[in-house]
Order: C-alpha cells, then structure tokens, then sequence
C-alpha cells in the first residue's frame, strides 16, 4: 500500500513522536509512505484568520504538488494528514475548490503564477487513524499484534478538527474509529465523554487561564474514569494535553496523565521498541504506566 | 463607578456590515438565526467570552459593527467547530469567524494587547518567509513581543521540549520559497479582496 | 358594447373580470375587451367589476337568453376558484356548461407580471386562444354514479374513534381498521392532558367502548389495509387480519392464559409501556384495551416460533380460545368513502446522540414518562428512576427532533404544552426542582398561556436556550454522580451548567415511518415533511387530492387532542355528505377510444396511473372505464393511432386554442 505523507510542521517539531511511531507503524504493516515534496505549511488556524484566498492558496500549493507526485510516482492519490489541523485545513481547500467557484478560480490562476497546476478532482485527505482502521483492516492489524497491552486503560481523545467538519468515516460526537483499534491492541479504552471536546488548541499558549482550564478538564476526566493514558490523534492535543501539566498541577491539581499518539500504543502492541515509537518522547513519562503491560 | 448608557439608536446600525455578514463565506444561513444558543451551549470558550457566540451572530446581523470587531469572542473561537456541526439552522459560525478575525484585522479594531491577533499576524509572516512554521520559535517570538514575563513562565516548558528533543530553534524552510511567494501574491488580499467587490457591486 | 358576429361560427359571448384592483391593476381590462370584441364569432364583449358576483353570473345567463349566445368566455381568475360558478351561470342561461373556457388572467398574469402593457397584451393573446378554443367545444354531460353508503375509517387513534362514532352516529356503517392490538392510539399512554389535567383515560376509554359496543361499527383492530381499488364512492378495499393466535369471538380477556403461560415472569419489553415493563408471549395491552382480547406475539412465544411448548395457555382457557392455527386473513370489503387518521410517529430521541439517550439511564423520552406518570403505569405512577433513586432535580429538554435542519425543521406544535404538563406533573408526584429549557414557549391555545401562567407560578424554573449537550463529567461537588446540562441561559447571555438526576427529552412528531407506503396505497400526496397533504391548507383542511379519501389528526401534521378531534369531526361531516348525497358526478374530462381506430397494440394499458383502462381480449381493442378516468391525457397523448380522445381536449380543440394565440 502506497500514500502521500504530508507531516505538517509539528511533526517535525514538537510531534516527533508521532512522525516516528506513525512511520514505525506503517513499515511494520507494509505501508510505504511517499512524503509530499517541498511542502509548505497548511496555514492551520491562524492564516485563515488573516487572509482567506490566500489561505487556500497555501494549502492548494500543497495539494498541487502531492497531486502530481502522485502522477508522476503511480501513487494513490490519498494524502495522509497525521495532524488534525493540516488535515481540517487541506480538506476544507478541497471542499472550497470544489463548491466555491470564485476561489477556484484565484487559487488556480495563484497556482498558475507559481507554475503549478490546479490538483484534479478525486484527491483525498486522509487521516491516518481513517487509513488504518477502512484500508488496512482491524483483522489484518489483529493478525499483526504480537504483544497485547494487556490491562491497559486508555482514554481515546480525539479532539475537535479531525472529526468536526469534514470527516465522514466516524460520527463527530461520538467517534469510535480509534476505540476500536485500540481493543485490536489489546487496550481497554474508557467510557469518555471528553473525546471530542477541544483541548484549547493554539489558545493553550497565547491564553493560558482559557487553554489550561480545557487541557485539565479532559485530563482530570480521564484520571477520573481510571485510564492510565489518554490515547491522542493530533499533535496538538498531545502538546497541550502533555506539556502544561505542570502549570496545570499549580493552577487546579496534579493529574500526572501520560499523552500517548495511538500511533505510539499500536506500535507497542505490533512489538515494536519503546526507542522507535518515541515513547520517552513524553513530557510526563509515560513508561511507568506501560511497565509489564505487554 | 460611571453610568453608562446602554441604549442603541437606529442610526448606530451599519447596515452595510450587516450585509456584508450576509455575503462572506459562511454568512448565508445567518438571518435564519432563531438565537436558540446552542452554539454558546457547545463551544467550549463561551464561558470567557464577551459576548457568547448567539449574541455576537446576533449583533454581527443587525450591524453593531463596533461591539463585533473589537470584541473578544471572536478571538478566543478555537475553531473546533462544535457549534456548526450542532447548529440547527446549520449556520457555518467557525466560518462567520474567521471573517470577523480577518475584517478585525483589517480594520485594525481587534481589542489592544490581546495576543491572538498578533500571533495571527506574525504566523503568516513567516510562513509567507520560509514556508513552514516552527511553532516553538514562534511562541517565543510572540511572548517576546507582547509579555516579556510570560516569555520567562515558558522557559520551564522550553526545557521540557528540550530534553525530550522536541524543540527547534531555527525555522525549517522549503526550497520554492520564491514560487510559494508568487502564488500568495498573485491573490488579493483582504483589503484588496473587500474594494474589488465593493467595485463589482457598484 | 356589442359587436356584429361576423363569420358563420357559433355566437361568443365574451366577460372580463377586473376582481377589484387584482386584475385590473395591472391590465387594461377595457382594452383587453375591446381586443375580445373584434375577434370573429364575438358577439358580446363585456367588463365588470367582479363577475363572480350574483349580478355578473346574472349578467351572462341574460345574455345568453338575450342575444342567443352560444359560447361562452370569462377572464378572470383560475378555474380553481370559479371555473364551476360560471358554468352554472351557463346552466342558467340555458347553455350547457361545456360550452364554456375560463381564462385565468390573473394567476398567470395580473398577479405575476408588473408590466402593464405586456401583461395586457398577454391577457389579449390567453382571451384569443380561448375564444378560437370555444367554438370547437361541444355539448357534454357530468355523469351520476351511485355511492356505497358505508365509511371506512384506517387508524383507531383518538380521531379515527371520533370520526367512525360521529359517522355510526349518523346511522353509517362504519369498518374501523387498527393495525395494532387494541384502538386508542397515543392517547391511550398519557395520565393527563393540557392545559386542564383532565384525566386521559377517564374521556377516553368511553369512547372506545362506545366503538366497541355501536351496532353500526366493525371494529378490525390487528389489521392493516392493503390494497384500495376503485373511485369516489366505490372503493374496493383489501385489509389484512394479522392472527392473534387467539378467538376474537370466544376471548373476554380474562388472563387466565397470561397467568398460565410457560414464562413465569414477564421478560419482553412491554411496548405499551414504552419498555419500561415487561410482558410474557401472551399479553393485553392494558386493562381496558379495546377489543379486550390477549394477543399472543409469534416472536417470542416458543410454541409460535419452535411448536415445542407445553401450551399451559391453551389449556388455561376454559372457552377454548387459543388457536395456534391461525392465519392471516384478507378481506375485501367495499366502501363509498375512506377516513385516514393513522396519526405519527414520535421522534426517536437516540438520533441526538449529544442528548445521551440511551447512554444515561436517567434520559428518558417523554413518552416513557408519561408512562411513568401514569397511574396505571409500570411504576403506578411513582416516579422512580432506573437506578431506584427518586430525582431531586429534573431538566425537560423541549424542541428535540423540533425546529432542527438535521432532523425536523417544524415546529411539532404539542410539546411546548406537555412539556408544562410533564413539569406540573413531575414536580407534583416528586417535589423535585423542575427546569423547562425551551427556545420559544408556544402557548397558543385556549386557556394555554393560563396553564404557563400557572407553571411559573408553581415556581418551575424556566430557561430560555437549547441545550447542547447532557453530560456525566462533573466540575463540581454538586455535579458528582448526576446528568449535567449544559446550556446557554440566552435571556441572561451566559453558560449554565446545571446537575440533575433525570432529563426528559420532549419529542417532536413526526409522520409515520410507512406514511409513503400508505401514501401510495391511497394514492393521496405527502408533503416534503412526510405528512399527509390536504387538499388546500385553509379552505379544504380535511380533503385530499383523491376524491372520497379525508385525513384527519395528525397524520396530517402535528396537532393536540382538541384539533384532532375537531378534525375527525370534520372529515366524518365530509364523509357522510358524499354518502348520504347517493351520487356522484363525475368530470366528463374523460378519455374513450375509438374502437375502429384502435390497433390493440396495448401501449395505453400500463402507462393509465389510475387502472382504468383494461384490454378487450375478444374484440382485441383497448377499453376505457370512464369512472375511473380522471382525465390526465396520458393514453390520449401516448397512442400511436391517435384513437384515444379526450373530451374537452380534442384535437380541433387543441389546434383552435394554438391557432388562437398565434394569430
């Protein structure tokens, strides 16, 4: 199975980890990832917030060139967006390609200038959660699962942008695509409410008193319901979800959670090291909580 | 503390704005508003905002142009687009928005030393530079500019990020710089956008 | 105003209407007259103000007698509204009624244009083409068909037992079909009804013993209708009896086969309680269901689905009662005219997921509380929770699956006011805090805004805002172990977050799940929202599309007991006028095949939507049944050999009205 990767910024930054399970995971089930070339940032929320053409102009670049890395490797024309922004913001291009003429038609003229072509109908955004569980299969991943994190309790916190507005292969309350996978991994994930609920996104770090009461909401809840991790999709939930909880343990209480990429615990669960998953990538370590699971 | 009057005049109505509310990306469904406000129900930052998400779409309709621009709420929205997937008169309000932040910023009426906007501003300005964003060089850069003490509250979460090798210092940049600036320069931008409309409706 | 009739044709007399200012307002009537008047074969060319009126129907019928007119034209407004009341003035002059072409000149141009000259010289072009039309029409008579006097009424809801007793009443004979255990409906479920707290019970189940027991009504519970042949007045209508498993005739619904069936507790959900109890195999809906005879149910009952029980039922029954033999049934009965009051569906509160129902055992849906209220409910109207505890606080969400693009945009216009009632009822049985989140409080009824009135006054509290979401994850001490609701109190402009231990959800209504396939059987219409379509939303609220078939209650849209029942009346008042008047006279619109035209191929057969036309094996020709014939054109239009006529629509008559706007 071959896929367009595009990373996005954090994964080479604050999201290594996931960067490095996710490409783990992948070669242990045979997935080649092709990584989009010379891409540019999505843009996230921010750019949206400045400029709005523009911001599809930014993204559009993106799908242009993943476009024809695809024609030009044979590839599936399926974009593997690990992070739940870039995945949000690259399908919402797609969405306004498709339904809105007039930006069609400046992000084409935009592309032109750049001396790229407009990315043709049928491309896809996927996430790699969507991929693992539709495309590969929780039978074949099952088949794989050499060490069962017996007796792991997880949290599954899928966050707001990969399932609100544009994902259809879960519901956008209620998903389910990632609870499943963990039981594949032999995982229990808790009753959790807080699954979609925002972490406080990029608010964590320009307005802490708002971002930090949101991170502690979902952590304390986890606590609550008996999970040793919360399990996460996104880069930035993980970094806000993991990194304030310091501050969050002098502004509310201490809840000392370990934020695992569900990358990272189906990794452990295919066999794969600690070291390779980046496991001791976590601010809060998550290793005391994994000791003697598999 | 001084009275303040709280009464609005019918002559304090832009109608012009309103009618733009109608006509950006995400405004179309906005009359159809019945303030029921699970929007403000559901956001998970309603709680500190100014206005809650049902007020600001309700001034933001009727032309209190003012009160919308410089307000909070459309700042502290963190695009997790729990109101627009539940609204029951499917209005887009993530999307109402983002075209608040943008006419804000535009305008230059955002609320003064509130660090969002700034970082919106800043954000694009490099990505427009190098092509991607290295989001930790980014805060600092942000903290620097707007609090320097809130700079110094970071460092323990800098050397957090550091230890587990999760820290950039320089900003990765793509080779087609030049080409990714010729693209985003041959679209309008905002303001641009906003006078040639102005001109194909006139 | 008259002009020569030049020409040999018939003599035309021509009327414009200037409906107040609706037409004249926006067309030159007089030149349009003056227009009519040149045309050949015009004898008569006039205006008035409202021809509709008693002096300009007179005006016609003395022309016609005066000058010997023998075509008649009147522009005015759609045939709708008048195209019967200038044929009668036809009639009355002495004409026959066919000799006559309406033209609406103000649906199709008065109303819809602005321009002033073009508009006039639309309604010129309309009046040419029917004054070239009416000289082709011929002299044609309605036909009389006799009607079967007996109604049948399909749903034994609360309107289908008010409509069959209003019709027995008036000595018809009434078949009343169920397709359930017993009649009664949802009103059946509830303990009180708004705004005056009478007891449901205590007004209803008079009634459905007083069906029970009228001499003049068959009551068909169990049983569906499955095939409606025929027309206005001669309906053919094929019901299916679903088997009990049980004797009608023999059952008094005594329970001595319930108590003696092989299960000794009660371990089906019980749908009349909502499933807030159980039942065994063989059940009774309630105790005064209506027939009062037990049901056995072929999906859980063991000797039903594996013939290997003890049948200790069968046994049981002194009258003999029980008997696994028995089959689905279908009767054919004929009927002059046809009651639906099959009623809705209510909103299942699981599709909004983010009220938790299902998830929380403390969601309920308001049907299952007002069993829960009910005195003879499951609980005998003690209201305790699921886990046993006794709320202390308690959130009735209104508006779900109401006012919502997702779901149902419509408001369902009952649950503002049983929302009240559940809070009244609720807050009186537990002492419970009471909170109502609504998004507008709708009161419109009689002595309605009284009973909110006297809600706030009982110190319910009131919060205007949807809620967004019921919750189990707490924030604070007084949160710990209960449902949260998260809301926005709009009138206050900020978040609440408030702990209860029970939410009831208030559902909307919704049309029937099969409310299509009854649709087709009767072949009436359906709005976008599923209901069933009346003929006209003021003037004919009861009627629909298919003549002799009436609806009422709220299959034809959300609506409380009392407008139900008004309703029912109504539809039984339009049942027995077109039964009791004997006769009725059909459109002679109708298609006919010339059989010496006709070249048996058989297209026409399949393409008629109303089965009337049938193929003559012996003579090898098509046949058209004119009573079934509704005049659609479809066999007429389709027939390769051009045999199929159609009256009012023939060939010379077509060609004229062309020729007439062309010229």
């Amino acid at each position: 199975m071959n896929y367009l990767y595009y990373p996005g910024c954090s994964l080479k930054g604050t999201g290594r980890a996931y960067d490095e399970s996710l490409k783990a995971v992948c070669r242990a089930l045979g997935i080649t990832l092709s990584e989009v070339p010379d891409w540019n940032c999505c843009g996230a929320t921010a750019y949206m917030s400045v400029e709005e053409t523009r911001a599809h102009a930014l993204a559009a670049r993106n799908l242009s060139l993943a476009d024809a890395a695809a024609a030009d490797k044979g590839l599936k024309r399926d974009i593997i967006a690990p992070c739940s922004a870039c995945y949000l913001v690259l399908a919402k291009t797609l969405h306004a390609l498709d339904e809105q003429i007039e930006t069609r038609v400046l992000v084409e003229r935009a592309l032109k200038a750049g001396g790229l072509d407009m990315p043709k109908a049928g491309l896809q955004v996927r996430h790699p959660l969507d991929v693992l569980v539709n495309d590969v299969g929780l039978a074949a991943i099952s088949a794989k699962v050499k060490s069962p994190l017996k007796g792991l309790k997880l949290a599954p916190y899928y966050g707001c942008q990969l399932v609100r507005p544009y994902a259809a292969f879960d519901d956008q309350a209620h998903p389910v695509t990632m609870d499943r996978l963990m039981a594949a991994s032999g995982a229990e994930c808790v009753d959790f409410p807080l699954k979609t609920r925002c972490c406080g996104g990029s608010l964590t770090g320009t307005v802490p008193d708002a971002g930090l009461r949101l991170a502690y909401i979902i952590l304390k809840e986890a606590k609550k319901r008996g999970a040793h991790a919360v399990v996460t999709v996104c880069p930035l939930c993980q970094f806000n979800l993991d990194g304030y909880q310091d501050k969050i343990a002098a502004e509310f209480e201490e809840v000392a959670m370990p934020v695992l990429y569900f990358t990272q615990v189906l990794g452990l669960a295919l066999g794969l090291s600690e070291r390779e998953l980046g496991i001791q990538r976590g601010i809060v370590p998550a290793e005391p909580a994994l000791a003697g699971r598999r | 503390m001084p009275l303040q009057q709280t009464m609005r005049y019918e002559s304090e109505r832009d109608r012009a704005f309103a009618d733009w509310v109608e006509s950006i990306t995400g405004g179309e469904n906005v009359k159809g508003c019945i303030q029921c406000g699970l929007c403000s129900a559901t956001c998970p930052l309603s709680i500190y905002m100014d206005y809650t998400p049902r007020r600001l779409v309700n001034l933001a309709r009727a032309g209190f142009k003012d009160e919308v621009l410089s307000s909070f709420t459309i700042w502290l929205c963190a695009s997790c687009y729990a109101c627009r997937a539940e609204c029951p008169k499917q209005i887009k309000v993530t999307d109402i928005m983002y075209a608040l932040k943008r006419r804000a910023i535009r305008e230059g009426s955002y609320p003064r030393r509130f660090p969002i906007p700034i970082l919106a501003k800043e954000f694009s300005r490099m990505i427009r530079g190098f092509g991607r964003t290295p989001e930790t060089f980014l805060v600092a850069d942000l903290f620097l500019r707007t609090n320097w003490l809130r700079f110094l509250d970071m460092i323990g979460l800098g050397l957090n990020l550091l230890r587990t090798g999760r820290m950039s210092f320089v900003p990765e940049s793509i080779q087609g710089r030049d080409q990714l600036r010729r693209i985003l320069d041959s679209v309008d931008g905002e303001s641009a956008k906003e006078e040639r409309a102005v001109k194909e409706a006139a | 105003m008259k002009s020569a009739s030049n020409g040999s044709g018939p003599k035309i007399g021509f009327y414009i209407c200037h409906c107040g200012t609706n037409i004249a307002g926006t067309i030159d009537v007089e030149a349009v007259r003056e227009h009519a008047a040149k045309l050949p074969g015009v004898a008569v060319s006039k205006g008035y103000k409202y021809m509709c009126s008693d002096p300009g129907q007179e005006m016609i019928a003395q022309d016609i007698r005066a000058q010997g007119l023998e075509r008649l034209v009147v522009a005015a407004c759609s045939p709708n509204l008048h195209e019967e009341t200038f044929r009668k003035a036809a009639a009355k002059g002495g004409l026959n009624p066919f000799f006559f072409q309406m033209v609406n000149i103000r649906e199709h141009a008065s109303w819809v244009h602005e321009d002033k000259a073009a508009a006039t010289q639309k309604a010129e072009d309309q009046v040419r083409a029917a004054i070239h039309r009416v000289r082709f029409h011929k002299a044609l008579e309605k036909k009389r068909v006799p009607v079967h006097p007996d109604v049948m009424v399909v749903g034994g809801g609360i309107a289908g037992i008010h409509a069959a007793l209003t019709a027995a009443n008036a000595g018809k004979k009434v078949i009343l079909v169920e397709r359930e255990a017993t009649i009664g409906g949802h009103m059946a479920l509830f303990d009180k009804t708004f705004p005056t707290l009478d007891c449901s019970a205590c007004i209803l189940t008079p009634k459905m013993s007083a069906v029970k027991g009228h001499p003049n009504i068959t009551l068909w519970a169990y049983s569906e209708v499955t095939k409606v042949e025929g027309y206005v007045g001669n309906f053919k209508v094929t019901v299916k009896r679903k088997p009990r498993y049980v004797k009608e005739d023999l059952c008094v619904g005594c329970d001595a086969c319930i108590d003696a069936c092989v299960f000794k507790e009660a371990k089906f959900p019980d749908e009349f309680n909502q499933g807030l109890s159980k039942r065994k195999p063989v059940y009774l809906s309630f105790p005064q269901a209506t027939p009062k005879v037990v049901t056995i149910d072929p999906k859980t009952c063991i000797q039903l689905k594996t013939g290997k029980c003890k049948m200790t039922c069968a046994a049981a029954c002194d009258r003999k009662a029980i008997d696994f033999g028995q089959k689905e049934e279908s009767k054919e009965v004929p009927v002059g005219a046809i009651i639906l009051t099959t009623g809705f569906d209510a909103f299942d509160p699981k599709r909004h997921e983010y009220y938790g129902y299902g998830r929380y055992p403390n969601v309920y849906s308001a049907l299952e509380v007002e069993r829960l209220v009910n005195a003879s409910g499951p609980t005998g109207g003690d209201v305790v929770l699921r886990d046993g505890r006794r709320p202390e606080a308690i959130g009735i969400i209104h508006c779900v699956g109401s006012r919502d693009e997702h779901t149902n945009k419509w408001c369902s216009r009952v649950c503002c006011m049983y929302s009240l009632k559940l809070a009244h009822l609720l807050k009186e049985r537990t002492g419970a805090q009471v909170y109502n989140f609504y998004i507008d409080m709708r009161t419109p009824g009689k002595t309605f805004e009284e009973f909110y009135d006297r809600l706030l006054k009982e110190g319910v509290q009131f919060v205007r805002g949807r809620v967004a979401e019921v919750n189990d994850w707490a924030m604070t001490r007084e949160e710990e172990g209960r449902l949260v609701i998260r809301v926005e109190d709009t009138l206050a402009g900020f978040v609440r977050r408030i702990p209860v231990d029970m939410v009831v959800l208030s559902q909307g209504l919704e049309a029937r799940k099969d409310a299509l396939d009854v649709r087709r059987i009767f072949n009436i219409g359906c709005g976008s929202d599923g209901f069933f379509q009346e003929r006209h939303p003021k003037l004919a609220p009861v009627s629909t599309f298919a003549d002799g078939i009436f609806i009422a209650g709220a299959c034809q849209g959300p609506k409380d007991i009392p407008d139900t029942v008004a309703q029912a009346g109504a539809a039984a008042a339009e049942a027995l006028a077109l039964v009791d008047a004997g006769h009725v006279e059909m459109e002679p619109n109708t298609s006919r095949v010339v059989e010496e035209e006709c070249s048996g191929c058989k297209s026409c057969v399949p393409l008629c939507p109303y089965s009337a036309i049938t193929f003559d094996e012996a003579k090898k020709k098509a046949s058209i049944n004119e009573i079934l014939c509704k005049g659609c054109g479809v066999c007429a239009a389709a027939c390769p050999s051009g045999s199929i006529r159609q009256n009012l629509f023939e060939d010379d008559e077509i060609f004229g009205e062309i020729e007439g706007v062309l010229s």
